[in-house]
């Protein structure tokens, strides 16, 4: 299966991942080698088969509604690229 | 003293020959004089590691020590390490001093272990030659004496490096889709992937959420079986991690095989395997057979979609996982953006090298609107189908044996121009991962003098009996003891 220079401009719009032309042409021929392999799956038969997303099908454990965690947003803020006020702080967004 | 196991060195400790800051410095000095060769770690981290072996030093003579205390091993750039970079193998975290210890980190500190460091790896764990990470190719120590310059393996590629070329006694790994047994397999070392939510998950950064493991990774079965006694375990800060009880991995290690029921699945002795690789398998199956076990073939009809299978449920879910990773909070930021959309974007294409964008582009397509039951949900009913192989298998046999990897360690430069030659490189490992089932990777010869691993794969749950198996074997067998010239 192919995927075209539109659908591939349009997925690293919603990734979030600039790519220039030379890239989206690499991409094309890997990406489509990929789903090529990928595609082995659409000859399974799975009509009667349940989707599995844990392999021992657990569920989400629930705790009690209290706090646990301490208020630690000194010692987080202080890897991050740039803050003010306890802020992060990223381009403005609003003029 | 770099040639003992863990289990010898905690010996030597605990007889009071050697202190642990005295054993910590020997191999901090080994390390930096040897690991040019082999590049397998980012970070040597000697402050922490030296008052570490001070803190054991300290916890024997007050009488507390474990089979741990004091003994040095390192972790996966993979595990955050509270003070000391995590970089996961990325650009994008090249500046990332975790604020808090991943729970595998936590709980070899408690025992006392001390960490030298951490070793290199594929980035954010997607490869299995260890040659997409940030800081270069890691060297394979088997085959550099011919001149040439071998993959480890991957993900986990710094870890086995680092292991079989005696510069740490063990190491931990991680394995989405054969990233410990792969490598343990191309250096010769013994690696286990443990069931899905045996070990916790907590601070060791995601890439498949639920196929990602964590485990030992040493020289041999026992080193293995003393790690998951300190790996192993519930812990509420993984809410998939099961609750259920850990036994004393070495307290049955020295059970007899005799009876042993052993499954051949005949799909992983097909063509893909080559006719020298499968007479070694096949040779260490035999040793089984002397040691008591019965040997009959199984079949696995499903096992060949699991590539497949794979390649769209672990991009999707990194897709997903690497989202985080947005120039914000921690890791990378691209110079001067012009608006939130540019910084967005640009981080991301600056910071991720070109695998993993790939595989975080597969993933966002088989989520985009209109392709997800196509592809995320099948993959997903395609799983259970393999699972249930499995299943099955165990209904007849206690364990199944095949070879780890269909080659033995290839040539840095020969597979990674191509992604889907390399993603095959896993056809031996991956169904394990769908199914959550443990396996392991265990020396069982040679091949033109590069090392190939046998791989026993278990049911749920069943880590103690493999590393039973694996123990057994090693008494009758040296393949694990051989060092890389």
């Amino acid at each position: 299966m192919s995927i075209s220079r539109e659908d591939i401009e349009k997925v690293a719009v919603l990734a979030r991942i600039k790519v220039d032309g030379e890239q989206v042409s690499a991409l094309e021929k890997d990406l489509g080698n990929i789903l090529d392999l990928v595609d082995q799956l659409s000859a399974a038969d799975t009509d009667s088969v349940e989707p599995m997303a844990h392999p021992l099908d657990a569920v989400q454990k629930l705790r009690p509604d209290v706090v646990t965690e301490t208020n630690q947003r000194e010692a987080f803020q202080a890897i991050a690229p740039a803050t003010e006020d306890g802020l992060y702080l990223v381009p403005r967004v609003i003029e | 003293m770099h040639n003992k196991s863990v289990a010898e060195l905690s010996k030597e400790l605990e007889s009071g020959r050697i202190s642990s800051v005295e054993l910590t410095q020997q191999f901090l000095d080994r390390l930096k004089t040897e690991d040019g060769k082999y590049n397998s770690f980012i970070t040597i981290s000697d402050e922490q590691a030296l008052a570490e072996a001070k803190a054991a030093d300290e916890m024997r003579a007050a009488g507390k020590a474990t089979v741990w205390t004091g003994v040095p091993f390192a972790h996966k750039d993979i595990f955050c390490t509270s003070g000391v970079r995590t970089s996961c193998g990325s650009k994008m975290l090249d500046n990332f001093v975790p604020p808090y210890d991943a729970t595998a980190t936590a709980n070899f500190k408690a025992a006392g272990a001390v960490c030298l460091g951490k070793t290199n790896m594929d980035e954010f764990a997607m490869g299995s030659s260890n040659e997409s990470s940030f800081y270069g190719a890691v060297t394979n120590p088997w085959g550099l004496s011919s001149g040439d310059k071998r993959v480890p393996g991957g993900s986990s590629g710094g870890s086995a490096a680092a292991v079989a070329a005696r510069l740490v006694p063990a190491a931990t790994g991680t394995d989405t889709g054969g990233s410990i047994r792969q490598p343990a397999a191309l250096c010769g070392i013994t690696g286990l992937k443990p069931t899905y939510g045996r070990v916790s998950r907590y601070g060791m950064i995601a890439f498949a959420s639920s196929l990602d493991q964590g485990g030992p990774m040493a020289r041999t079965a026992e080193d293995a079986a003393l790690m998951m006694n300190v790996m192993a375990g519930y812990d509420p800060k993984d809410s998939t991690c099961i609750d259920r009880a850990v036994p004393d991995y070495t307290a049955t290690l020295n059970e007899p095989l005799k009876g042993l029921k052993i499954g051949l699945p005949k799909e992983y002795f097909s063509d893909q395997l080559s006719p020298a690789m499968e007479e070694q398998v096949r040779n260490a199956i035999r040793e089984y057979e002397k040691l008591g076990a019965t040997v009959k073939e199984v079949s696995l009809p499903n096992a060949k979609l699991a590539i497949a299978a794979y390649y769209v449920i672990a991009p999707a879910e990194a897709s997903a996982n690497l989202s985080r990773f947005d120039g914000v909070r921690y890791g990378y930021r691209c110079e001067d953006p012009k608006d939130l959309m540019d910084m967005y974007t640009r981080t991301r294409a600056e910071g991720f090298g070109n695998e993993v964008k790939r595989r975080i582009l597969v993933g966002s397509y088989a989520l985009s609107a209109g392709y997800f039951d196509a592809y995320y949900l099948k993959a997903q009913k395609v799983r259970r189908l393999i699972q249930q192989d499995f299943i099955n298998a165990f209904k007849e046999v206690d364990v199944l044996m095949s070879p780890v990897s269909p080659t033995p360690a290839f040539k840095q430069g020969e597979k990674n121009t191509d992604p889907v030659s390399m993603y095959l490189e896993d056809v031996f490992t991956i169904a394990i991962n769908l199914a959550g089932i443990p396996a392991m990777s265990v020396p069982a010869g040679f091949v033109d003098g590069l090392p190939v691993g046998l791989q026993i794969i278990g049911d749920y749950f069943s880590e103690a009996r493999l590393l039973n198996a694996a123990h057994q074997f090693q008494q009758v067998t040296d393949w694990h003891q051989r060092e890389p010239q």
